[in-house]
């Protein structure tokens, strides 16, 4: 199911006399089982973006075809849209409601009409997806940890088996082991269940290290897009939007300009270890 | 659907009435008020109206505004005019089957409907001229008397300032999590009834837990910076009195006199203006 987002554009408060335009004239195509990494300042319109991208919001101009169909259209059902396109929130654990971590994860498919043994099979393999133990299945979402509350609102968007998954900063307030275990299911989720991911993050370190593509936002244009190794070739242009190279790339032009000879173009730990070796020895 | 929870009214603008010290504003509306309900006969309610389109001119709120509270209270207008005009007994000015319309009905009705009109006007001007939290700061300082009796007028001033700053927290949360649940399938927009309510478990549950967690991060961050009640507390924008707020005590202390006269003297005057039998009659 190919994303496509012709000429989107969004204005907050368009009655009122304090405009904003969020999202501002951004036109791309996704493919499928891309994993697509959204980065920008904060108030880029990054979460906007996403929100128009799952039918959440409706444009002021401009559209989204998913599978080939205008899904702003008149005749358009928008509802059928939330089984294709998953979205996590920020701080997803936020809308966990039910009494039992099973209950809030059958939710979402429940609510598509399911009947109750597919519904069950569905959050089961869900909360598995997600790697959670049948231990937590039956306690109150409350009583988790804040990064198993997290797991279970990304179970309780993946019960609903989205071909599409989009996450807003998955990883935000989890320790460095909790965020290194979110990207990882998110990788999995991409490369092993053929989903396309879009993810939104403020550190250039995960994208860099996960993503196959990167969309740059600023003001609420697109003003990159380009594989990482391309992307992160604007350093000046991505500094002005006040965005930095990834720290192991940032290493690497210190260490070029001390004049030891490495290619700066390392976006991950791994690449600069093994430049760095090639040109000692 | 959720979006329009409004704040209070608030209509932002410069001028000497958002100016003016709240607690002016709330004297002002409540004497004002009174004079409407003590005394109704057409010479005060002509001094108040013109009181009130003086402020209104100087506001700069767009008369528009001022008039939106009448809505809400279109009903109780129509209904007080319909009850007056046919059920109040007097010198019958027409009659039709049962349906008798007196004088002193017409009379009635008109009164209360300037009455309500003036009543409704100028609270809204006091609402739209100033912010809910200079509104609370107010009233904590014209309470602060009752003190003496151990009233808490501080905790209840604190409460209506937290809670007014909390709107839209909660709204914006609430706008969150409508869209959060959607993303998950649930429709808000059901017909029915029991559905309806049903479907706004998803919304309400989230919305307390996080209310709680507010709550309870504000009281630890209050505890954390010293706070311990009202006694010794200090502001940051302390009320203090202006010259514009003296001069607009003075305007009220006037407009209080001329009301009180005007009011004991309504019958001489009422001799005075009408002959026997003129059409003058009519209106008094
Ligand atoms: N509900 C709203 N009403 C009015 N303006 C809004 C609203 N939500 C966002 N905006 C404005 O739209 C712009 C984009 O906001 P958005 O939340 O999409 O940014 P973002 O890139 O997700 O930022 P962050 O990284 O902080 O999450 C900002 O300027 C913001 O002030
Ligand atoms: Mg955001």
């Amino acid at each position: 199911m190919p994303i496509i987002a012709d000429g989107l554009t969004y204005v907050y408060g368009s009655k009122t006399k304090a405009k904003t335009t969020a999202v501002d004239n951004v036109t791309f195509k996704i493919n499928d089982g891309q994993f697509i990494g959204l980065i920008g300042h904060t108030g880029s319109g990054k979460s906007t973006l996403l929100m128009l991208l799952s039918g959440l919001i409706k444009p002021t101009s401009g559209t989204v075809y998913i599978d080939g169909e205008d899904i702003f259209a008149k005749d358009f059902d928008l509802h059928s849209i939330h089984g294709k396109v998953g979205i996590v929130f920020q701080y997803p654990e936020n809308q966990l409601f039910e009494e039992t971590v099973f209950k809030d994860v059958c939710f979402g498919p429940k609510n598509m009409g399911l009947d109750k043994k597919e519904t069950e099979l569905c959050a089961y393999e869900a909360l598995k997806l997600v790697g959670l133990e049948d231990e937590v299945f039956y306690q109150s979402p409350f009583d988790l940890s804040g990064g198993q509350k997290r797991r279970v609102a990304i179970a309780g968007i993946l019960s609903m088996k989205p071909k599409i998954l989009v996450l807003d900063e998955p990883t935000a307030g989890l320790d460095p082991a909790g965020r290194k275990e979110i990207l990882d299911l998110v990788k999995n989720l991409c490369r092993e269940k053929g989903m396309t991911v879009i993810l939104v993050s403020h550190s250039m370190d995960d994208v860099a290290e996960y993503v196959d593509r990167i969309l740059v936002m600023n003001d609420g244009r697109l003003e990159i897009d380009a594989v990482p190794k391309e992307a992160f070739k604007h350093k000046e242009e991505l500094e002005g939007f006040g965005l930095a190279l990834p720290q192991v790339t940032q290493a690497m032009i210190k260490i070029k300009e001390i004049g030891i000879p490495v290619r700066t173009d390392a976006i991950t730990v791994e690449e600069a270890a093994n430049e760095i070796m090639r040109v000692l020895y | 659907m959720f979006k329009e929870v409004s704040l209070g009214q608030y209509y932002q603008a410069d001028s000497v009435i958002h100016r003016l010290d709240p607690r002016v504003k709330l004297v002002g509306t409540l004497l004002y008020m009174i004079s409407l309900f003590v005394f109704n006969n057409i010479f005060c309610y002509a001094v108040a109206a013109l009181l009130l389109a003086s402020v209104m001119m100087l506001c700069k709120v767009p008369v528009g505004y001022m008039f939106k509270g009448l809505r809400a209270v279109l009903f109780i207008m129509l209904f007080t005019v319909v009850f007056n005009v046919f059920f109040t007994t007097g010198d019958i000015l027409f009659e039709f089957g049962i349906i008798h319309i007196s004088k002193e009905g017409i009379k009635m009705a008109v009164l209360m409907l300037v009455r309500l009109t003036l009543l409704i006007v100028s609270a809204s001007i006091m609402t739209l001229t100033t912010t809910p939290n200079r509104l609370t700061d107010g009233l904590e300082k014209l309470f602060r008397p009752l003190k003496l009796f151990k009233a808490p007028v501080h905790e209840v001033a604190l409460m209506m300032s937290i809670a007014l700053r909390f709107i839209p927290i909660l709204s914006e949360e609430t706008d969150k999590i409508v869209k959060a649940q959607t993303a998950r399938g649930a429709k808000f927009d059901s017909k029915k009834l029991i559905e309806r309510v049903k479907s706004l478990i998803p919304l309400i549950v989230p919305l307390f837990v996080s209310a709680f967690r507010r709550a309870s991060d504000l009281a630890l961050a209050m505890e954390a910076r010293g706070y311990h009640g009202g006694e010794g507390r200090t502001k940051l924008y302390p009320l203090k009195y202006e010259g514009r707020d003296f001069v607009s005590y003075i305007i009220l202390a006037l407009y209080v006199a001329v009301i009180v006269f005007l009011g004991i003297m309504s019958a001489r005057i009422v001799a005075f203006l009408t002959p026997e039998n003129s059409y003058l009659t009519l209106f008094f």
